[in-house]
C-alpha cells in the first residue's frame, strides 16, 4: 500500500517536483487559513461558489484563467531556462517532455478559453440589455466543470505524472502501447470534463443572445463583441462534440482495449490528427474572435468614432467561422495525403487571410482622423495589429503546403502560433480585462503601471519570439530538450525574453492589488465614454443589471441614450423583476463528476462507477427541484437605483 | 423578459417565458448531438471493414434482429408523438399511458440490442477485436446508451406528471423528451442504413 502511494500515485525523486508539492500544500494551508481566519468561508460559498449571476461567474473564470496563465508561464520559464545554453541539465529529457505538453494544454484549454468565457459572462448580457444569460443554473454548472477539469489535469503534477505526448497528444506517442502509465488518461478526462462545460456554455450563449435581446436590438444592431460571442458559440457547439468524441475514443483505447488508434488491430493513427484538428483549428478561431471583438470595441470607443465597416465585420467573422472547418489538414501536410487534398486545404487556409485582412484594414479605418485617446486598453489593441499581422502572415507562408514541408514542426511554427496566441488571444485578453475593469469591481487598473506592464510584455514578447523565426529556418525542431551549439545566440536572446515577458506579467498581475488599494473608485459608471449597453447600468453593476431594459435604435445603444439622455432607470416603467435562486448542486455535481474521472484515470471502478450514478443522483436532484426563483420588488429596485444614482449626481 | 406571466392560449409547453427558452436550447442541443454522431459515423466509416484476425460483419449481422428493432423504435417515436398530441388535448392520462408505452417499446429495443450484443461476443467479435468491432460497438454502444438514458430520463417525468399534473413545466419537460426521442430514432435509421443494410452486402 505505501509502497504504492510512494512509488506510484505520488510522483517522487526530483527536487522541482517535491518544491511544487511543497508549494501547494503551503498554498492549500494559507487559503483554508485566511477563510477561516477571516471567517469567510460562508461569505465564500453564498456569494460566490453558489452563485448563478453571469457577472461573478465572469469574475471566477477570469481569476482562474490568470492562475492558469501564471501556472503556463512558469512552464515556459522552465522550458526556456533549459533551452537557454546547449547541453543544460536543468530538466531531462522525460521532465521536458511534460512540461510542454502541459504549457500547451494549460494556455490552449485552462487559461484562453476560460479568459473569453469570463469576459464573455461579463459582458454580453449587459451589452445586450439582459438580466441575466438564458440559463444560468446551466452557466454555474459550465464554470464548475471547467474549473474540476482543469483540477484534474493540474494535479497531474505530483500525482501520478503528467502527460507527455504534447498537447496534441498524436498516437502511437501517446498510445496504450507507448504511454502504458496512467498520465495520459489525466489528459483525457480533465478535457472531457472542461469541455462539456464549454458545450453547455456555447449552448448558452448562442440562446442568451438570440432570445433575450433588449426591445429593438435586431441582429445587425448588437454590439461587435456580442457579435464575436454569437459565432463564437456556434463554433463551439460544431466543434466541442468532435472532441468529445475524439477523447472518448482514445480514453477507449487505453482503458478498455479497443483499436481506433492503435497499429495493432487495423486501427488508423493518423484518424486521431484528423479528429483533433477538426475540433483544434476551429478551437483557434474560438478564441481569437471574442479578442477580435474586444479589439473593435477597444478601438471604437478609444478613437472615439463609430465602428468603420460595422456589416463588414460581422460578415468577415462569419466568413472566418465557416472557413475555420475545412482547414484543418494544414496541420499535417506530411501526413502524405497527395497534391490534390494539400492543395486544396493550402487554398482554403490562404483564404482566411481576405476577411482577416478585411477585418484589419477596418480597424485602421476606424482609427483614421479619430481623436485617439492612448489608455491602456487602447495600447493593447494597437500593439495586436503589427505583432498579430506578423503572425498572420506567417500563417500564409505555413498554409503552403510544398513550403511546409520545410517549416514543418521547426520553431518557425512555435513563432508563428505564439503571435497570434499572444499578440491575438493574450493581448485581446488583457485589454478586455482592463477594459471592463471598472464595470467589474468598480475603480480602473492603474494606467501608469499598466503601462509599464504594457512595454514589459510587447517588449519582451517579441525579443522571445521574433528570434525563433529565425531559429525554424536554421532547423532548430520544436519539443527538443537540448539544443546545438550554432543556435545558441537566438536561444539565449529569446530566453532572455521570456523573462522579461514574465515581468509584464508580474506587473500587471501587481496592477490588480494595487488598483484595488489605491485606485479612486468609479462612480458614474461610464469609465471610458463607452458607447455599447453595458456601460449604462450604473457601478456597481445591481444583480439586476438593468431595472428598466431600453429600446435600442443602433448597435451603439448608449452613445444614442447619451444624446437622448435617456437611462436604465425609468421609474414610470418599474415592474417587479424576476431572478434565478442560487445552488449549491453545480459544485457538488462536478465534483463528484470529478472524482468519477479520477477513478477512471487510475482504472479505479470502484471509485468510478459509485461517482457516475451520484452524477445521475443529482441530475434527478434536478430534474425534481422546481424552484422558481424568486422577484426583487419594486421598492428594493428603486432604493438601489437611487442610492447609484444619487451617489452620482 | 422578467416575468414568469403564463399565456392562456398555444400549446402548453411555450406559455411560460422560459419554456421557448428551454426548447431552444434542446434543439442546439441536438445540433451538438449530430456533429457527435457523425464524427462516431465517420469514424466507422474510416474504420469499415478493418476486421483484423476477428469475423467479418456480413457472417454475423442478421437482417430479422436488424428489422426487428428498427420496427420497435419506429413504433416507439410514433406513439411518442401520440404521446404528445395526448399533451395538446391536455389529457395527463392518455398522456402517461402512451408515454407507458413508448417506454415498453424502448426497453423492447434496448432488449434486442443486449442480446445481439452477447451474440456478437460469444461469436468472438467484441469490442477488443479489431478497428472495424470498435468502430460497430462505439457507435451502436452509444446510440444504445443514448435510449438508455431516455428511458430513465422518461420515467423520471411519468413520475413528475402522475405527482404533479400536467403545468406547463412539465409540459415543456415532456415536450423535450419527445425531441430527444425523435432524435434517436432518426440516428437509428441511419445506424440501419450505413451499418446494417451496407454491413450485410459489402
Amino acid at each position: 500500500m505505501w509502497d504504492f502511494i510512494w512509488n506510484d500515485f505520488l510522483v517522487t525523486g526530483e527536487p522541482i517536483i517535491y518544491g511544487a508539492m511543497a508549494s501547494i500544500v503551503l498554498a492549500t494551508v494559507g487559503i483554508v487559513f485566511v477563510l477561516t481566519y477571516f471567517k469567510l468561508w460562508k461569505w465564500l460559498w453564498d456569494e460566490y461558489l453558489t452563485t448563478v449571476d453571469h457577472k461573478k461567474i465572469g469574475i471566477m473564470y477570469i481569476i482562474a484563467a490568470l492562475a492558469m496563465l501564471f501556472r503556463g508561464g512558469v512552464d515556459a520559464l522552465m522550458m526556456r531556462t533549459q533551452l537557454a545554453l546547449p547541453n543544460m541539465n536543468f530538466l531531462n529529457s522525460v521532465h521536458y517532455n511534460e512540461i510542454f505538453t502541459t504549457h500547451g494544454t494549460v494556455m490552449i484549454l485552462f487559461m484562453a478559453m476560460p479568459f473569453i468565457i469570463g469576459l464573455m459572462n461579463v459582458a454580453v448580457p449587459l451589452q445586450i440589455g439582459a438580466r441575466d444569460v438564458a440559463f444560468p443554473f446551466l452557466n454555474a454548472f459550465s464554470f464548475w466543470t471547467f474549473f474540476f477539469g482543469a483540477m484534474l489535469f493540474n494535479i497531474s503534477f505530483v500525482i501520478g505524472g503528467s502527460p507527455s505526448a504534447g498537447w496534441t497528444s498524436y498516437v502511437p506517442m501517446a498510445g496504450p502501447e507507448l504511454s502504458p502509465e496512467i498520465n495520459q488518461n489525466y489528459y483525457l478526462l480533465g478535457l472531457q470534463l472542461s469541455g462539456i462545460g464549454t458545450l453547455a456554455t456555447g449552448i448558452n450563449f448562442l440562446v442568451t443572445i438570440l432570445r433575450m435581446r433588449a426591445p429593438g436590438m435586431t441582429l445587425m444592431k448588437m454590439p461587435i463583441f456580442t457579435w464575436s460571442a454569437l459565432i463564437t458559440s456556434i463554433i463551439i457547439i460544431f466543434a466541442f462534440p468532435i472532441l468529445t468524441i475524439a477523447l472518448a475514443l482514445m480514453t477507449l483505447d487505453r482503458i478498455f482495449g479497443t483499436h481506433f488508434f492503435t497499429l495493432a488491430g487495423e486501427g488508423m493513427p493518423m484518424m486521431w490528427a484528423n479528429l483533433f484538428w477538426l475540433w483544434g483549428h476551429p478551437e483557434v478561431y474560438i478564441v481569437i474572435l471574442p479578442a477580435f471583438g474586444v479589439f473593435s470595441e477597444v478601438i471604437s470607443t478609444f478613437a472615439r468614432k463609430q465602428l468603420f465597416g460595422y456589416k463588414a465585420m460581422v460578415y468577415a467573422m462569419c466568413v472566418i467561422a465557416g472557413l475555420s472547418f475545412i482547414v484543418w489538414v494544414h496541420h499535417f501536410f506530411t501526413m502524405g495525403a497527395g497534391a490534390g487534398v494539400n492543395s486544396l486545404f493550402s487554398i482554403t487556409t490562404m483564404l482566411i487571410a481576405v476577411p482577416t485582412g478585411i477585418k484589419i484594414f477596418n480597424w485602421l479605418g476606424t482609427m483614421y482622423k479619430g481623436r485617439i485617446r492612448f489608455n491602456v486598453p487602447m495600447l493593447w489593441a494597437l500593439a495586436f495589429i503589427p505583432n498579430f499581422t506578423i503572425g498572420g502572415v506567417t500563417g500564409v507562408m505555413l498554409g503552403m503546403a510544398s513550403a511546409d514541408y520545410q517549416y514543418h514542426n521547426t520553431y518557425f511554427l512555435i513563432a508563428h502560433f505564439h503571435y497570434v496566441l499572444i499578440a491575438g488571444t493574450l493581448f485581446g485578453m488583457f485589454a478586455g480585462l482592463t477594459y471592463w475593469y471598472p464595470k467589474m469591481f468598480g475603480h480602473k487598473m492603474n494606467e501608469k503601471l499598466g503601462k509599464i506592464s504594457f512595454w514589459f510584455t510587447v517588449i519582451g514578447f517579441n525579443i522571445t519570439f521574433l528570434p525563433q523565426f529565425f531559429l525554424g529556418l536554421m532547423g532548430m525542431p520544436r519539443r527538443t530538450y537540448t539544443i546545438e551549439p550554432e543556435w545558441m545566440p537566438l536561444n539565449l536572446l529569446s530566453t532572455a525574453g521570456a523573462f522579461v515577458l514574465a515581468a509584464g506579467f508580474v506587473i500587471f498581475t501587481f496592477n490588480i492589488y494595487y488598483s484595488a488599494r489605491y485606485e479612486p473608485r468609479e462612480k458614474t459608471g461610464d469609465a471610458w465614454d463607452g458607447r455599447s449597453l453595458e456601460w449604462a447600468t450604473t457601478t456597481p453593476v445591481p444583480h439586476y443589471n438593468f431595472a428598466t431594459v431600453p429600446y435600442v435604435n443602433s448597435h451603439e445603444a448608449y452613445w444614442d441614450m447619451k444624446e437622448t439622455g435617456a437611462t436604465t432607470y425609468d421609474e414610470s416603467k418599474l415592474e417587479p423583476i424576476h431572478m434565478p435562486s442560487y445552488k449549491g448542486l453545480p459544485i457538488i455535481m462536478s465534483a463528484i463528476m470529478f472524482i468519477a474521472s479520477f477513478g477512471l484515470v487510475w482504472h479505479w471502478f470502484w471509485l468510478a462507477i459509485p461517482g457516475l450514478l451520484g452524477v445521475i443522483i443529482c441530475m434527478v436532484i434536478r430534474s425534481f427541484d422546481f424552484d422558481e426563483g424568486y422577484h426583487v420588488p419594486i421598492e428594493e429596485i428603486k432604493r438601489t437605483e437611487e442610492q447609484a444614482r444619487g451617489r452620482k449626481e | 423578459m422578467s416575468e414568469h406571466a403564463e399565456l392562456k392560449t398555444g400549446p402548453l409547453e411555450y406559455r411560460r417565458e422560459d419554456g421557448p427558452l428551454t426548447i431552444l436550447g434542446f434543439w442546439i442541443f441536438l445540433a451538438a448531438e449530430v456533429v457527435l454522431f457523425s464524427t462516431l459515423f465517420a469514424t466507422y466509416a474510416v474504420l469499415f471493414g478493418r476486421y483484423g484476425e476477428a469475423t467479418p460483419a456480413h457472417e454475423l449481422f442478421e437482417m430479422p434482429m436488424a428489422l426487428t428493432m428498427t420496427f420497435l423504435l419506429l413504433v416507439s417515436s410514433f406513439t411518442c408523438g401520440i404521446a404528445v398530441h395526448m399533451m395538446r388535448k391536455e389529457s395527463l392520462k392518455g398522456l402517461v399511458i402512451w408515454l407507458i408505452i413508448t417506454l415498453a417499446l424502448g426497453l423492447g429495443f434496448l432488449g434486442f440490442e443486449i442480446y445481439e450484443f452477447v451474440h456478437y461476443v460469444h461469436e468472438g467479435a467484441t469490442i477488443q477485436s479489431s478497428a472495424f468491432w470498435s468502430a460497430f460497438f462505439t457507435l451502436t454502444g452509444t446510440h444504445g446508451l443514448h435510449v438508455t438514458l431516455g428511458v430513465f430520463w422518461c420515467t423520471a417525468i411519468i413520475i413528475q406528471l402522475i405527482r404533479f399534473g400536467l403545468t406547463p413545466v412539465i409540459a415543456r419537460k415532456t415536450f423535450v423528451i419527445g425531441l430527444y426521442w425523435h432524435f434517436l430514432d432518426v440516428v437509428w435509421i441511419f445506424i440501419f442504413t450505413a451499418v446494417y443494410l451496407i454491413g450485410m452486402v459489402v
